[in-house]
């Protein structure tokens, strides 16, 4: 669709619901591209090409609430169905904490150029592609007779979001991402370690091209040989990429919907220190070419660069609308930007070099957080690290705790921000972890 | 399958609540094949005909692809949800559209549209020609109608059935929940109902469709006491219509969650460690589903990641044990009348009196194994392409009791609710987290336990099976499989074994 299509569109079916009994409506129409190509021995292996649409319609009727998704865009059809969803709507309970955000929250529309998309995303050719994905197969091909299967991709994605609500919002978003994937087997006996590795950007120029086999297979081969061992308690190093698997239950514990439904374990603690005084991070959607980087959230609420713990003092909660209304507060918003951690002064390696005796986790498998209570147990797998040194692979074990105790138990933050996620989390130290092995 | 006549489908399928589809109508084909007036009514739903299929599968092969295959499917999903003791919100969801795939032995060429027009269609299949350079080499196919099973009774769709029709279950569930225990705070409940047509047509000349219906319900509920905070999750899911949803189902699920919640309030973490597990019937099917079902997944053994690649024809387990794959038990989540692929479901051994029978395949890795095709090809949606998914994957009663089982274990756990997993397929380290159990101390169940997350490797915990009961039980929860960032809905089961050693998360 072209722009004017999409505004036309969408204005027509904003229209459309208010004529038919809806009191408010917020309208989406979302569009995506994307292409994928995997190669394995040197043939491609699977090539895929998408291009989407869809339109999602939030209905506000006689104080009811309702949202509807379709992909089915020519507008008789669309018609029909706003008008039956209007009609489901009507058959629900009240709900009087429903509403469209307060304009006075809404982004107004100022110009910032956060560089999220790629302009040049359509002209890239699909010879390149697959050239790519098979330069990164070329980095590792038959380079070690312990590797038994090796598959390398490429794809990238593009989406725009148009959304307009009927008391005043429109903005529209895009995005790109340009990624390479390697995913290494090798043979380590009777296992059969596999270890991937991936390189993400906004923008194809930016998209670091080389050392994604390498690294995946240095990451396998380090994996021959992982045994578990005794349980007990370890301090635990968690490499940059998987702190996400321990901060996510944190960041959900902030949630209004976790809140209200009493499914936090941070309930009431705001401006209450939470945490170690190492943790200190923002929220921040203005970063240039951050990959989680926007002008207004999900409901049209003006982006805002916010601290979310300062020395381990929780700052914000994370609510939207509804749930402000509910807790009977102020929203924020609803979702996380990009996350950006204070640093300490060593990387990975000096990290390692500075531990006694611990163990370095490169990887979860499995587990879960209780919402309510925090408590937590987590698969890993990853290194017994001895005066300094990794000494031996490990895998097959647990760590289990709290998860208050386990923010209060972090000792150190490395230098190593993750630039392929917007959650941009470094490696992290914790004290005293419960490890169970054998 | 109930055949739905092709009048009261068109009728049915423009009665949804929450949209309705309009479709031009196109003019018939003037093929003489003879075909079903159920499978002219999903053609006509996809304003499609026989000569269109023809020339897009061509088009599919015209670079020298040696298979292609066209997935048309039309989901319509309803979800209302209750939440601080009202059905307060609805969300629904429309998907249309067609994948279509180009098969150059092991290589795939993948694209879809969600418009279904000649062009768009043609389009679609010449972009997916390109995984083959060269001209086409397949002779145009006779059409066969391959008839779908009946797996999936439904007395009335879901098409059919009003918003305020099903507002009352869902606010007695709310309302029984609350009545069980006076420390219960929050429910969240839901009723989630999909109604999909799928059309299948390959350059085999195969052309087949499936009506599948899907629904599940679901109750989350908190509880507080003295400042203790605990939280349960219950749901029951079948391939069933409107019936689906009884009084009986109601008080199941209100007590369920009450009963799972409720343990809470006393359960602890065990010490953590190695130890015996005896996994209680039913859900306990998620050892399978992790240690063993993924791993046996034809794709990761046909790349050789896989643990058990080189293990076809071994013995891997005691002679008890015989653990299934199945597609066609009645009304199941995880059946399907015809899998993704066009072909027929089944129910297969993928270990047969502990010797290794089968791998889960798909149509590529049965052609690579030179086997027949398992009915394990599963996508997500039209979006997707397939792969060798599990369906119901369970184990068949052994020769012990439960009660043999637990007097059996000296110190060791009992766990029977779960809520996810995972597994490492190349080291064969699988995962489940354990929401409770029980300790067992000198042969009996005693203190509550639980949130520990117990961790195995995938051939050793197969052979550690040393005890079968025959409390066979399939759980009809609401599982589903992400493998490969694609979502299906499975289910597992399990008579109560006993694993003879995993480790357990808890404290030192």
């Amino acid at each position: 669709m072209t722009q004017e299509e999409k505004y036309t569109l969408a204005k027509w079916a904003m229209q459309h619901a208010l004529d038919n009994g809806a009191d408010d409506v917020g309208i989406i129409i979302s569009e995506s591209k994307s292409s994928n190509v995997d190669v394995r021995e040197q043939k491609i292996d699977t090539l895929k090409e998408a291009i989407q649409s869809s339109m999602s319609v939030r209905l506000f009727v006689d104080n009811k609430y309702s949202v509807h998704r379709t992909n089915r865009l020519e507008q008789k059809e669309l018609a029909h169905f706003i008008e039956q969803a209007i009609a489901g709507t009507k058959y629900l309970s009240p709900d009087p904490f429903r509403s469209l955000p307060d304009p006075a929250l809404y982004y107004k529309g100022e110009e910032r150029d956060l560089s999220t998309v790629d302009p040049s995303y359509d002209q890239l050719d699909p010879k390149t592609k697959v050239d790519l994905a098979f330069q990164v197969e070329k980095e590792v091909y038959q380079k070690d007779d312990r590797i038994i299967s090796v598959t390398a991709s490429y794809s990238d994605h593009t989406s725009s979001r148009l959304m307009l609500t009927s008391n005043g919002f429109e903005g529209e978003t895009s995005n790109s991402s340009f990624s390479l994937y390697a995913s290494v087997s090798v043979d380590g006996g009777d296992a059969r370690p596999s270890e991937g590795w991936s390189e993400r950007a906004i923008f194809f120029d930016q998209l670091k091209k080389t050392e994604v086999g390498t690294t995946a297979l240095d990451r396998a081969l380090k994996k021959i040989g992982q045994k578990k061992i005794a349980s007990g308690k370890y301090d635990m190093l968690v490499e940059n990429l998987s702190i996400p698997r321990l901060f996510s239950p944190l960041i959900s514990a902030l949630n209004g919907y976790s809140i209200q439904q009493k499914n936090s374990f941070l309930i009431d603690k705001l401006g209450q220190k939470v945490a170690s005084p190492k943790l200190t991070l923002t929220d921040d959607p203005f970063l240039q070419r951050g990959l989680g980087s926007h002008l207004f959230d999900g409901e049209g609420l003006a982006a805002k660069k916010r601290m979310v713990f300062n020395q381990g003092v929780l700052e914000t909660y994370f609510i939207d609308t509804y749930y402000a209304k509910k807790l009977e507060t102020e929203p924020t918003t609803g979702e996380t930007s990009n996350l950006i951690f204070e640093q300490g002064d060593k990387n990975l390696e000096a990290l390692i070099k500075g531990m006694k005796k611990g163990i370095l986790v490169t990887g979860f498998n499995g587990g879960n957080t209780n919402g309510s209570t925090g408590d937590f147990s987590y698969g890993i797998d990853g290194f017994l690290i001895e005066n300094g040194e990794i000494v031996q692979p490990v895998s097959e074990m647990n760590i289990s705790g709290n998860m208050k105790d386990l923010w209060v138990s972090l000792a150190e933050v490395g230098n190593d921000p993750n630039l392929n996620s917007s959650w941009q989390t470094p490696s992290m130290v914790f004290e005293g972890v419960d490890f169970s092995g054998s | 399958m109930r055949n739905i006549d092709r009048r009261k489908f068109l009728k049915s399928s423009g009665s949804a609540v929450a949209g309705s589809m309009m479709l031009p109508a196109f003019i018939q084909s003037c093929q003489g094949t003879p075909l079903s007036v159920e499978v002219q009514a999903y053609l006509d739903h996809f304003g499609i005909d026989l000569h269109l299929l023809q020339k897009v599968t061509d088009k599919a092969l015209s670079k020298g692809g040696d298979y292609a295959d066209l997935f048309f499917e039309h989901k319509t999903m309803n979800i209302l949800a209750l939440e601080d003791g009202k059905v307060n919100r609805a969300f629904s969801n429309i998907d249309f559209g067609v994948g279509i795939r180009v098969l150059k032995g092991d290589q795939t060429g993948f694209a879809y549209s969600e418009t279904i027009t000649p062009e768009a269609l043609m389009k679609a299949a010449n972009t997916a020609a390109n995984i083959a350079s060269g001209s086409k080499n397949i002779p145009t196919q006779e059409i066969v109608e391959a008839f779908p099973s009946d797996y999936y009774g439904i007395n009335r769709s879901w098409e059919e059935v009003t918003v305020p029709e099903k507002i009352p279950f869902i606010q007695r569930l709310n309302d029984q929940i609350f009545a069980l225990d006076n420390r219960v705070s929050k429910v969240n409940a839901n009723l989630s109902d999909e109604s999909a047509y799928v059309l299948f047509y390959s350059s085999e000349g195969v052309l087949s469709y499936d009506y599948r219906p899907l629904v599940s319900l679901g109750a989350f509920c908190v509880m507080e006491k003295d400042g203790q905070i605990e939280n349960g999750y219950s749901s029951r899911s079948f391939r069933k219509g409107f019936e689906f949803l009884q009084d009986d189902l109601i008080e199941l699920v209100a007590k369920e969650v009450v009963d799972r919640t409720s343990l809470l309030f006393e359960a602890t973490k065990p010490k953590a460690g190695e130890m015996p597990v005896v996994m209680g019937a039913g859900g306990s099917g998620i050892l399978l589903h992790e240690a063993i079902g993924h791993t046996f997944e034809a794709d990761f053994n046909r790349k050789g990641t896989s643990i058990f690649a080189d293990k076809m024809g071994k013995k891997v387990a005691e002679s008890f044990v015989n653990i299934i794959d199945d597609g066609t038990l009645p009304d199941n989540r995880g059946s399907l009348n015809r899998d993704d692929e066009g072909n027929p479901t089944e129910k297969t051994y993928l270990v047969k009196d502990g010797v290794l029978n089968s791998y889960i395949h798909d149509r590529i890795s049965a052609k690579h194994y030179q086997v027949n095709p398992t009915g394990n090809g599963r996508r997500e949606s039209f979006r997707h392409v397939p792969l060798p998914r599990m369906r119901a994957t369970y184990m068949e009663t052994g020769p012990h009791t439960r009660e043999d089982i637990i007097t059996n274990v000296k110190q060791g756990i009992y766990v029977d609710n779960f809520s996810n997993g995972q597994v490492k397929i190349g080291a064969g380290d699988f995962t489940f987290f354990v929401k409770s159990g029980y300790l067992i101390e000198n042969g009996k169940l005693t203190q509550p336990i639980k949130d520990i997350n117990i961790i195995g490797n995938g051939p050793q915990a197969l052979a550690d099976i040393t005890m079968c009961a025959d409390d066979y039980l399939i759980d009809n929860g609401t599982w589903t499989c992400g493998k490969g960032g694609q979502s299906v809905p499975v289910t597992c089961g399990l008579p109560t074994v006993l694993v003879k050693k995993l480790t357990v998360g808890g404290m030192s």
